[in-house]
């Protein structure tokens, strides 16, 4: 079980670029989807030429069920210049996985609450932290997958490209910056120091 | 006294660092302070260095003070959440101890103590927004503060000669953005790694200090090299330490070999930050032999 919330119209609307295609995953449908708004927005971004096309679907958080979804819109991805995750944060990193060369954002927050999300893939995870972090970090998350957690980029404890806590695990930041550098999106790391909230 | 005002005099700023016991006596830590350190313009107190339980860097930072001696107080984000730390910044500022560094610090598990939680309600680059915020007259939460706010020289940590310098360096960008003023160097073997670095780091228009470690012999080196992040040691300085054990063992040679480095490094940065780690004595001989005193 879990929760989403749209982000806000304005930072969504930042982030969908010249061609946007949205990936809108209504796997989890029964857990509160804003669906009505979801849709207004959608539909924003379609009559503003923005959007090129909407792909309501599920369960994208599974790469296999995610690779049979997108298979028929391939080109029509290949075309575009950002993708737009309706999801949680497990969703949109695998499609940021899948798409590494696309910049990939987030159209959702993922709100705590016990249980788990979709199909999660052994790969990817996400703590539901309340306020997704992906527009930021490429689409890797730096919750979940950076060993303390942190939002304002790498700690000191990176050698070699691996995490000061295990050594076989790949620095999250190490990759998040790569990613971004590849993207050309490193700007996106600029962004005031951010606090988490852990109001609940 | 704040050490923004010698960056601001174009001083060539030399600070040092301790660390506090294990235990509560502060007699050798104070001694080898008093004996030792004279010439150092501050001395950084370390807060719990690599997750190891120890006396804490505030009172150290007090104890030196009482001493007459200037101190820069370490603050760490591992073991305490952003309440604790603007309650001990507070603390700080009641004691009269004006300059900080911000570190996210290492993970628990690195330390003698794994089972503690490991905090990082904050971080580096947050924990200097929030002193910042302090001295705007207000706590993080947004409520004003009773009195004078409190007033640092805040400082921050990056790796020249880390393998992920871009990535450093993108850090370094976000600690300038949030308030740090000055910067301390991970330990550098490597001049000419420091001086490519220090060729993008001038756009930041920040003092930076080359951070230095003697190293007591190959062993050492070899170990550094192997497991600590950011340091990377070249063979001649493995080699010197091997050529002649006696001096080595006596720190001739380590000390020989950071003061070459200090002299080339010298014109590339502001200032020499040493990390001693309990050859507090042989920073007199480094100082001479680097030329800075
Ligand atoms: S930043 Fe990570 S933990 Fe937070 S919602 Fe996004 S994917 Fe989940
Ligand atoms: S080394 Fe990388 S993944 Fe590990 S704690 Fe530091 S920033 Fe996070």
């Amino acid at each position: 079980m879990l929760i989403t919330a749209l982000k806000t119209p304005d930072e969504i609307r930042a982030s969908a670029g010249a061609k946007t295609v949205i990936i809108s995953c209504e796997g989890c449908k029964e857990v509160h989807f804003p669906e009505a708004e979801a849709l207004a927005l959608y539909q924003e971004l379609k009559d503003s030429g923005n959007a090129l096309k909407v792909i309501r679907t599920e369960y994208v958080c599974s790469p296999e069920n995610l690779t049979v979804q997108t298979k028929k819109h391939l080109d029509l991805i290949e075309s575009a210049d950002t993708l737009v995750v309706f999801s949680c944060g497990v969703g949109v990193q695998s499609v940021s996985e899948k798409f590494a060369k696309k910049p990939v954002f987030a159209g959702c927050d993922t709100i705590p609450l016990p249980g788990y999300q979709g199909v999660t893939p052994l790969e990817v995870d996400c703590d539901q932290c309340g306020e997704c972090y992906l527009n930021s970090t490429g689409g890797i998350c730096p919750i979940a997958s950076c060993s303390k957690s942190l939002v304002n980029g790498q700690c000191g404890g990176c050698k070699d490209g691996k995490c000061e806590v295990d050594k076989e695990m790949d620095c999250a930041w190490e990759r998040i910056y790569k990613r971004l550098e590849k993207l050309e999106l490193l700007e996106n790391m600029k962004y005031p120091a951010k606090l988490r909230n852990f109001a609940p | 006294m704040r050490i923004s005002e010698l960056f601001a005099k174009g001083e060539f700023v030399l600070t040092a660092e301790v660390g506090p016991p294990k235990g509560f006596n502060l007699d050798h830590l104070l001694h080898e302070a008093e004996e030792f350190l004279q010439d150092i313009h501050a001395i950084n107190v370390t807060d719990c260095q690599s997750s190891v339980m120890r006396l804490s860097s505030l009172a150290t930072c007090k104890a030196l003070k009482d001493k007459g001696l200037n101190s820069i107080y370490q603050l760490t984000c591992r073991d305490r959440n952003r309440i604790a730390l603007q309650s001990d910044l507070l603390a700080a500022a009641y004691f009269g101890i004006d300059n900080m560094l911000a570190l996210t610090g290492d993970h628990t598990v690195m330390g003698d103590t794994k089972q503690a939680k490991p905090v990082f309600d904050l971080d580096s680059v947050s924990l200097l927004h929030c002193v910042k915020t302090l001295e705007s007259g207000f706590d993080i939460a947004g409520n004003e503060l009773d009195g004078d706010p409190p007033k640092f020289t805040k400082g921050a940590v990056v790796s020249p000669c880390s393998d992920s310098v871009d990535v450093q360096l993108a850090k370094m960008e976000r600690k300038v953005e949030a308030g740090a003023e000055y910067f301390q160097t991970q330990a550098v073997y490597d001049s000419e790694k420091f001086i490519r670095f220090m060729e993008k780091a001038k756009q930041f228009k920040i003092p930076v200090q080359l951070g230095v470690i003697i190293p007591k012999n190959a062993g050492m080196a070899n170990f550094m090299n192997n497991n600590i992040a950011g340091v990377s040691i070249p063979a001649w300085v493995i080699e010197e330490l091997k050529a002649d054990k006696e001096k080595t063992k006596a720190g001739i040679t380590g000390v020989e070999i950071v003061a070459k480095i200090i002299k080339e490094c010298r014109e590339h940065c502001q200032g020499v930050h040493i990390m001693a780690l309990g050859w507090e004595s042989k920073v007199p001989a480094l100082l001479e032999q680097s030329g800075l005193k």
